[in-house]
This record gives C-alpha cells, sequence and structure tokens, in this order.
C-alpha cells in the first residue's frame, strides 16, 4: 500500500533545528534503504507558490499575496508499506522526532492511503462487460 | 485499541526495526542464524509486555535494547563463554556504559550492513526456495505463517525449511562480510534470483486459487528498492527492479472485476500505472548507463519496456522485441526464452513463423509439463484457422497447469476455438 504523509502545524515555519534535521536526515536515509521511503520533500510557504481555482464555473489565479494560512503545509513524504499498522508506526516514529528535537513544536502528520489504479475512485466510466 | 490492533501494531514496530536488529546482534554474536532467533525472542517479548504497559514511545529503542540484551545473557552463558566472546561482552559492556542511549549507538552505514545480511540469506550453498524464505523472513520481517500462506505451503514446511537453512549456515562456519571482486557477481546473481523468484510467484502464482498474490510482488519490489539504495553501482540491480516495476504497472489491468486473467493484448492500458512505469524506465536507463544494457534483467526489462510504450497489439513494436529475446538466448540458452521469442516472432512475421518455432519446441525435455508451451500453440493454430487442434491445445494446456484461474482461461479458450470449428 502506498501511503502519503502530510505534515501541517499551525505555527509559522521556522524550520527544524539541526538536531531535528539530523535525526529525520538518519530516518530518511534507514527508510530509503529498506525499500520503504519513495520519496520526500520539505514545501516553502505559499507565498512562493500560486492557487488555480474555479468558483462558479469561472476559473480563477491568486498569486499573492497571501492572507496568512492557519495551516502551513511543511512538507510531505511517500512511503510503500505493507498496512496502516506499519503507516501508522512510521508516523508516529515521524513525530516523535519532532517531540524529541523541537520543543514547542506542534502539528501534524496525516497519512492518506493512495487509491490504487484497480480500485474505481469514481472518476473512471467504465465500459459494459464484453462476452 | 482491540488486542488484534495492539497485536498489528506490535508487529509494524517490530518489523520496521528488524533487519536492524539482526545487524546489530550479527556483529556482537558473528552468528546471523543466532541472531536471528535472538531477535524473534525480542518479538515475543514484546507481544507479552506491550499489550499490559502500551507500547513504548521509542519501540525500536525498546526492542533494540532487548534484544541486545538477550545477546549479552547469550554470551554470558555456559559453553559458549569462550575467550574470545568474553572479551567481546567485556567491549560491549564498556561500550554500554559509555553510550547508554542506544539511539545514538545507530549503525553508520545501515546499507553496508544490510548488504552483509541479504548476501548471508541468499547464499548459494542454499537452495532457491530456503533463500526465499530466509529472505523473507530476516530481512522482510515476514513471520512463518505468513511466508506459508503466501507460498501456499504448510507453515511446518516453512518452518523446517528455514531451521535447516540456519542449520546449514551455522554449520558453514561462513564469514558475516561483503563478498569482494569476481565473488561480488556470482553472489549479487544468487541475491537477484531470489527476489525475482518472490516476486514471480506474486505475479503468476503457480498454484492455487488467485492468479496474482500482491504481497509477494510487494515484497519483492522493497527488497528490490533496497538493493538499489545499498548496491547503487550494480547495472543489474537497477534492472531487475526496472523489469519488476514495469510488470507489477500492469497489476491492476491483468484481472477484470471476476478475478479472471485478462491477457496482455486484452487489458486495457488506461488501468497501466503510468508512475510506476516512468519508475521502470528510469532505472533501466540507470542500468544501460553503469554499462549493463545488456545484462539478463536488463534485456527483460526491455522487452517489457516495449509493451509499456505501446498503445496496443498493432502498435508493438515486435521485431525490437524478438531481436531482444535473441540476445537474450546468447546470453543464457533456455527453452522457455526460446518459446517467448517464437510469440515475438508469430506478432512480427505471422503465426505461421510462429508455430514453425514452437513445433520445433515440442520435444523439448525441459518444456514437457510446461502449460505455456500448448498455450501458445493453441493461440498460433487459433489465429490460423485450425480450430480443432488449437482447441486441443488449450485442452491439453490446462491440463498441466496448477493454477485453477489459469485453467479456468484455458478451458474458455478451448470451448472458444470448439464453437468456431462448428460454425
Amino acid at each position: 500500500m502506498r501511503f502519503m504523509y502530510i505534515v501541517t502545524s499551525p505555527q509559522p515555519m521556522t524550520g527544524p533545528t539541526p538536531a531535528l534535521m539530523e535525526a529525520m536526515g538518519k530516518l530518511a536515509e534507514r527508510e530509503i534503504k529498506a525499500g520503504r521511503m519513495i520519496d520526500n520533500g520539505g514545501l516553502m510557504p505559499l507565498q512562493q507558490g500560486a492557487r488555480v481555482s474555479i468558483v462558479g464555473g469561472k476559473l480563477g489565479v491568486t498569486d499573492g499575496p497571501f492572507v496568512e494560512a492557519k495551516e502551513v503545509i511543511g512538507g510531505y513524504a511517500i512511503f510503500e508499506l505493507r498496512d496502516k499498522a506499519e503507516a501508522l508506526a512510521m508516523a508516529k516514529e515521524f513525530m516523535q522526532l519532532h517531540l524529541d528535537h523541537l520543543p514547542g513544536w506542534e502539528g501534524t502528520c496525516e497519512l492518506r492511503a493512495f487509491a490504487s489504479p484497480g480500485v474505481d475512485i469514481g472518476c473512471e466510466i467504465k465500459s459494459p462487460a464484453h462476452a | 485499541m482491540t488486542a488484534a490492533d495492539i497485536h498489528a501494531a506490535i508487529l509494524a514496530a517490530w518489523r520496521i526495526e528488524q533487519p536492524r536488529l539482526i545487524t546489530s546482534l550479527s556483529r556482537m554474536l558473528r552468528d546471523v542464524p543466532l541472531a536471528e532467533e535472538l531477535t524473534q525472542d525480542a518479538l515475543v517479548a514484546a507481544l507479552e509486555d506491550w499489550p499490559k504497559s502500551g507500547v513504548p514511545e521509542r519501540p525500536g529503542a525498546w526492542l533494540m535494547a532487548t534484544a541486545k540484551r538477550r545477546a549479552l545473557d547469550h554470551l554470558r552463558r555456559g559453553k559458549m563463554l569462550t575467550r574470545k566472546h568474553e572479551m567481546l561482552a567485556l567491549d560491549f559492556e564498556r561500550e554500554q556504559q559509555a553510550m547508554p542511549d542506544f539511539d545514538a549507538s545507530l549503525d553508520d552505514d545501515i546499507g553496508d550492513e544490510m548488504l552483509r545480511l541479504i548476501f548471508t540469506a541468499c547464499h548459494p550453498l542454499l537452495s532457491r526456495a530456503a533463500r526465499a524464505a530466509l529472505a523473507l523472513r530476516m530481512i522482510c520481517g515476514l513471520t512463518t505463517q505468513e511466508i506459508a500462506r503466501a507460498f501456499l505451503i504448510p507453515e511446518a514446511a516453512v518452518s523446517q525449511r528455514i531451521v535447516r537453512a540456519k542449520r546449514t549456515l551455522s554449520e558453514s562456519g561462513l564469514a558475516y562480510e561483503t563478498p569482494r571482486g569476481e565473488e561480488l557477481s556470482e553472489r549479487l546473481a544468487s541475491v537477484l534470483e531470489v527476489v525475482y523468484l518472490v516476486f514471480n510467484e506474486g505475479y503468476t502464482a503457480a498454484r492455487g486459487d488467485e492468479w496474482h498474490r500482491p504481497q509477494l510482488c510487494n515484497e519483492a519490489l522493497r527488497l528490490g528498492r533496497m538493493l538499489t539504495a545499498i548496491a547503487p553501482l550494480e547495472p543489474e540491480t537497477h534492472a531487475l527492479l526496472a523489469l519488476m516495476e514495469l510488470n507489477a504497472s500492469r497489476s491492476a489491468a491483468r484481472t477484470d472485476a471476476n478475478g479472471d486473467i485478462v491477457l496482455l493484448m486484452d487489458q486495457n492500458r488506461a488501468r497501466w500505472d503510468r508512475l510506476q512505469i516512468g519508475r521502470g524506465m528510469r532505472l533501466l536507463k540507470q542500468a544501460r548507463a553503469l554499462g549493463g544494457g545488456a545484462g539478463f534483467y536488463a534485456l527483460q526489462a526491455a522487452i517489457v519496456a516495449c509493451h509499456a510504450r505501446a498503445n496496443g497489439a498493432d502498435d508493438t513494436d515486435w521485431r525490437a522485441i524478438a531481436g531482444l529475446y535473441e540476445e537474450l538466448l546468447a546470453l543464457v540458452h533456455s527453452p522457455v526464452i526460446e518459446l517467448n521469442r517464437a510469440v515475438a516472432v508469430g506478432m512480427a512475421d505471422g503465426p505461421g513463423a510462429g508455430l514453425a518455432l514452437v513445433d520445433g519446441l515440442v520435444d523439448e525435455p525441459a518444456l514437457k509439463g510446461y502449460h505455456l508451451l500448448p498455450t501458445v500453440r493453441g493461440d498460433f493454430l487459433e489465429r490460423l484457422g485450425r480450430h480443432d487442434e488449437a482447441s486441443a491445445a488449450f485442452e491439453s494446456a490446462a491440463q498441466l497447469t496448477a493454477n485453477k484461474r489459469e485453467q479456468e482461461m484455458l478451458r474458455r479458450r478451448a470451448a472458444t476455438a470448439k464453437n468456431a470449428t462448428q460454425r
């Protein structure tokens, strides 16, 4: 099962401490070498990005300035894991590092299972079964 | 949390830590099978303690401490306490006093340690089946029960296989080290072979009710990723992973809603996993960049890549595929590869040309009892309009396979061919 981890925090992004960076680096190395981590990365604030949305049948682009967002997405990771229990264990280990190395920080790590191509999630039009 | 949830959580935490537990203990004890056993003991301890005390904050550190304590006890105990072990134990205790934090003693190079462990589990001294069982157990952390379920064999048979394999390793007095130089490529081949065996058992199950058992494919893919990460300069590790990713990209399209088999030519290619194809293509490119484009796995990956690139059977470069099979044949002479080449030639030059090649293989002893030979023959005969003979070929193929889904599909094809005769 493929999982995406999204880390969000209500606090303004200050960047990880060197100790956290080192701990996360070690974890990432272990997970890549264990064949479990497929990809990961930190995300810059929305200020450096943009928003393209559709409202009322119209395409709209918001290219800043943005009002300070309530939740900042700080980073993501993609893992290939056996089951949800393994995914949970991984998220807890990752968050424990923040607890240990970034005192005072608050945030959430959300884990989401990928829809596998075999599972219809409502956007595929089924052709009638043929004989 | 229910008891089952706690059990799953414990197993998950243990699996994440397990390879490092084994490598650390192997270094302490200089004995991989013993290290594996004591690692299992740490799991048993967790299964006893954690339901009462709760999962610790740092489950990995808990497991490591427990496993190391067991190893120390073992070193201290009875007959095993030779002078060498005594010194080892002493060193270790000093190390523990100086560094009580287990996290701090994390291995500096997990890669080298893992590689050493994989080379031990997949030692050519062991049979292929034993290597597969040991790799799944020691590197993927599967339980004996899970391995038995995955291969559809009795649990007792698996545990016996593992016990025997471990005894062979212990008695052989093998050095726990990474092979170098010429020995490396030979030993690496033995590892890759096992990974591919695990993948294939999942991809086209030899037995059972389901044609496809994704769990084994996923374990093999994980092992493959591990190998590319810890042995990044070996072209064949990238090529094998490319081959597996490209094959696995078709998983969702290989069976229909009823679990029945859909053959490559009939698959809905929109259901192929494009991300996975992209990964496979990049890996193949990497293997070529490392000078391994003509390797055993690279050639096979190149064949699958031809399919991945095409929009359908008509759009497939069958001549290129036939050429790649020819290259593969020059590398390893195998009747199975000749049979595959016949399929490609049949697509490039017509069913007559393909059938001529297949008929040349009928008396091949290695293909006696191989159900794909009559399957391919049936396919060519069908396309040549020789429906009676085609039906008979599919029927004999159905009798040769032990997989239920495959049997059903072949019986369907036999019936279709028979109906065509009567028309």
